[in-house]
């Protein structure tokens, strides 16, 4: 049956109908964050307990995608005024979901759910929009995230879902071409390309047919945006890619998600399915002579298979190497032919251009990084979560505004932006303005959006050779400054943190990162060498520290530490019970000793002590 | 090892012979065996008429892809950045000691392989663990012998 404009708001409508049985909505976050949690044990529960109380018929609740503040999961959020309740049944699930019962029958709020304000016990939140991480976040992208289910298509489109799609296709290609460039999006995967003009040349690129690939390969460590929004909203991906398919001329597209999210390949996969099913995807889409149809492809576990020329290998059924870019992937991409790649957040971005108009786009954010990111907070932040900001907003107010400052009250000493082609960020410059710009001018990059927040005890060397090792792994292995120098620069900090660095090693260190940068064939490598540099260029101190003085400040590096017990150890016997290697000695009320020879530094006495008693030097 | 030709050729239907999918073939195959058998790549390539090193260039260079049996289960510790800050080396290491492998090993009583992984996207929850389907968050080096003496237990 053929899609038109009248039976979408038939579905519409029949959905909100359907729903005005219900007296109350409660959404439950499935998001994978909460699901560790354990929100599915929540959902169940829930569920039953609302049917043996004979509210089922009058109480909808709904499987929602991820919220953003998975340090407070499981999140149940309450009705259209948005009564936000975490971290629930993690405690007492029994009292838990008797309290969320109670709350439906009497119309009264469970106050032992509510979020407070971690630094007064006695100032509690009702609303979502209230709670600070919340309150400086705009949320255009992620607005329907943990507010729709996403396997249900009508949900979707009761939302106002596939109008975009109407009205594009009643616009010419060129038109709506034009409207994505003024509007500003810039690719949302990293390299933050203009993405209209991106889509112009793949329209005028000659060749046929034309392919468009959504980028949901997300490999950078830390980073989570793309798994929440292919789980949370699928329909969203999809509709901008039909979207661009028509913009550009192409009739065919392929989403290509990562191994490790099953969970999201499966709600896309439905997706797909339930849009063929409504004549959303498939011939003659809401009646024009315009046919689109997408793959789902998984990935195999390898990083580089996000860079767009592997990608496009990967999707050929062969390795994921990637090609040198002499030719552009918009002329000759997936089996020659001109291809249109894009991250799936940048992907999503393109229906909200469409309805609310290019004008609107723009106004948000900075002039040459409009609209918003979706960040992933994470490392040693007290809120961590995903939050969409606008561009521009500063690092300061993500990291304590929203990130509610470093964890356990210790000092800042870094962020971390755009995985393993970035850099760190240090506290000089957490005023500055978070958009494409100012990072890579200060040595990192925006990157897919991922944010790690670095406290005094995370050792920056420590942080290099993490990310070289990780790059050491990854490298596809086809062109030699990355497979061998990246090696080279991994086995130098290395050395240095095992305390055997040497003078001249910084200097050597950046002379091989400049060459790599030069030397390497794809994106990943010429970028490979940014985390020593920055890290170089803002904490040369601490290598020097590692270097001349074999020392680490940060506690990080075994071969330079030692741990000790100190006055304040009460002779609880906690460490010694909990030591791998038995090598803590001493009896009840007395003073313990750790035997050096022995000990292994695996800081479990450190992480156990409640009287800090333990020192690491 | 004898593979199950029937349950091959269903896999390749499920894919319509697409070569483009044998990632994808591959992947399934490691699903109903716990890793992809030799006889399988050969056969799979032999009759999508694609090189057999081919099979195997694309079956070595994926890291889900496995050609030596895995334990029952898999343990995959997150080595992702947020990981690595809230301390998933040490808790690498106390599986590596409470399972006396090391990474990528397999337990002698075939029951837990244990890897590594890059990102598992639950970031908030650092350090994470994810054991076949099920994800472990905030885990700590003192806890990791009761998560596997729980599997343990539920053998027997």
């Amino acid at each position: 049956m053929t899609m038109t404009i009248e039976r979408l708001e038939e579905i519409k409508r029949a959905f909100l109908l359907r729903q005005q049985v219900y007296q109350k909505t409660i959404r439950v976050c499935c998001g994978t964050g909460c699901i560790s949690s354990g929100a599915l044990k929540v959902l169940e529960r829930l569920r039953d307990a609302l049917k043996n109380e004979g509210l089922s018929e009058r109480v909808r609740v709904v499987e929602t995608g991820c919220h953003g503040f998975c340090e407070r999961g499981p999140i149940v959020v309450f009705g259209e005024n948005e009564i936000f309740y975490q971290i629930v049944g993690k405690r007492n699930l029994d009292a838990d979901v008797k309290a969320l019962i109670e709350t439906v029958k009497s119309n009264t709020l469970a106050q032992n759910l509510l979020y407070t304000d971690p630094n007064d016990k006695t100032k509690k939140f009702v609303a979502t929009s209230e709670i600070p991480f919340y309150y400086e976040q705009q949320k255009i992208v992620l607005k329907m995230n943990g507010y729709i289910d996403p396997e249900s298509i009508e949900d979707y489109i009761a939302q106002g879902g596939y109008t975009a799609l109407y009205k594009a296709l009643k616009m010419i290609p060129e038109e709506i071409i034009d409207w994505v460039d003024k509007s500003g999006l810039r690719g949302r995967g990293g390299g933050g390309f203009r993405t209209g003009r991106k889509w112009r040349s793949c329209r005028e690129a000659q060749g046929s047919p034309k392919y468009i690939v959504a980028n949901g390969d997300e490999g950078d460590p830390g980073a989570f945006m793309d798994r929440s929004l292919m789980e949370g909203n699928p329909h969203s991906i999809i509709e901008g890619m039909i979207i661009g398919g028509y913009a550009i001329g192409s009739n065919e597209g392929f989403i290509y998600v990562r191994d490790e999210y099953p969970l999201a390949v499966k709600r896309l996969t439905k997706a797909i399915e339930d849009a063929k099913g409504l004549g959303l995807l498939g011939k003659g889409i809401f009646g024009t002579d315009f046919d689109f149809d997408i793959h789902i492809f998984r990935g195999g576990g390898a990083f580089v298979c996000g860079e767009s020329t592997a990608l496009m290998s990967s999707l050929e059924g062969r390795i994921g190497e990637p090609r040198a870019k002499y030719i552009h992937t918009v002329e000759r991409g997936l089996w020659d032919k001109p291809t249109n790649l894009n991250n799936v957040e940048t992907w999503a971005c393109v229906p909200l251009i469409i309805n609310n108009g290019w004008e609107w786009f723009a106004s948000i954010g900075t002039k040459n990084s409009t609209g918003t990111k979706i960040f992933s907070l994470v490392g040693k932040v007290n809120n961590t979560g995903l939050v969409e900001v606008p561009m521009g907003i500063t690092l300061r107010k993500i990291i304590y505004d929203i990130g509610g400052g470093i964890q356990k009250g210790k000092k800042f000493k870094a962020v971390q932006t755009g995985g393993p082609s970035g850099g760190c960020i240090p506290a000089e410059y957490l005023d500055t303005s978070v958009d494409f710009d100012t990072l890579t001018q200060l040595g990192s990059m925006m990157g897919s959006g991922g944010m790690i927040v670095m406290d005094e005890r995370n050792c920056m060397v420590d942080v290099a050779r993490y990310f070289l090792n990780f790059l050491v792994e990854e490298s596809c292995g086809k062109c030699v400054p990355c497979r061998e120098g990246v090696r080279r620069m991994y086995e130098i900090v290395d050395r240095i943190c095992n305390g055997e660095g040497k003078e001249g090693d910084i200097e050597h260190l950046e002379e091989l990162g400049r060459a790599i940068k030069l030397g390497s064939l794809c994106g990943l490598g010429q970028s490979a060498p940014n985390p020593v540099l920055s890290t170089i260029k803002y904490f040369r101190e601490e290598y020097e520290e590692h270097i001349k003085q074999k020392k680490c400040r940060a506690g990080v590096c075994k071969p330079l530490i030692k741990i000790s017990i100190n006055e304040k150890c009460t002779g609880c016997m906690v460490c010694a019970r909990n030591c791998p290697v038995g090598c803590i000695s001493g009896e009840k009320q007395k003073l313990h000793v750790i035997d050096q020879s022995r000990c292994i530094k695996c800081q479990i006495c450190y992480d156990v002590c409640r009287f800090d008693a333990v020192t690491i030097e | 090892m004898e593979v199950d030709i029937e349950k091959l050729d269903s896999i390749i239907n499920k894919y319509g012979g697409n070569k483009s999918y044998l990632l994808g073939m591959f992947q399934d195959i490691q699903k109903e065996y716990r890793y992809v058998p030799k006889e399988a790549i050969k056969y799979i390539c032999t009759k999508l008429n694609v090189p057999v090193a081919r099979g195997y260039e694309l079956a070595t260079f994926y890291k889900a892809i496995s050609l030596v049996p895995r334990g029952k289960h898999t343990i995959h510790v997150c080595m992702g950045t947020a990981c690595h800050l809230r301390g998933s080396p040490g808790v690498l290491e106390a599986f590596e000691r409470e399972l006396k492998v090391s990474k990528g090993g397999t337990t002698e009583d075939g029951l837990f392989t244990l890897e590594t992984v890059n990102c598992l996207g639950a970031c908030a929850l650092a350090p994470l663990v994810r054991i076949d389907e099920k994800d472990f968050g905030k885990v700590n080096q003192t806890i990791v012998k009761n998560i596997i003496d729980d599997y343990k237990k539920s053998e027997k």
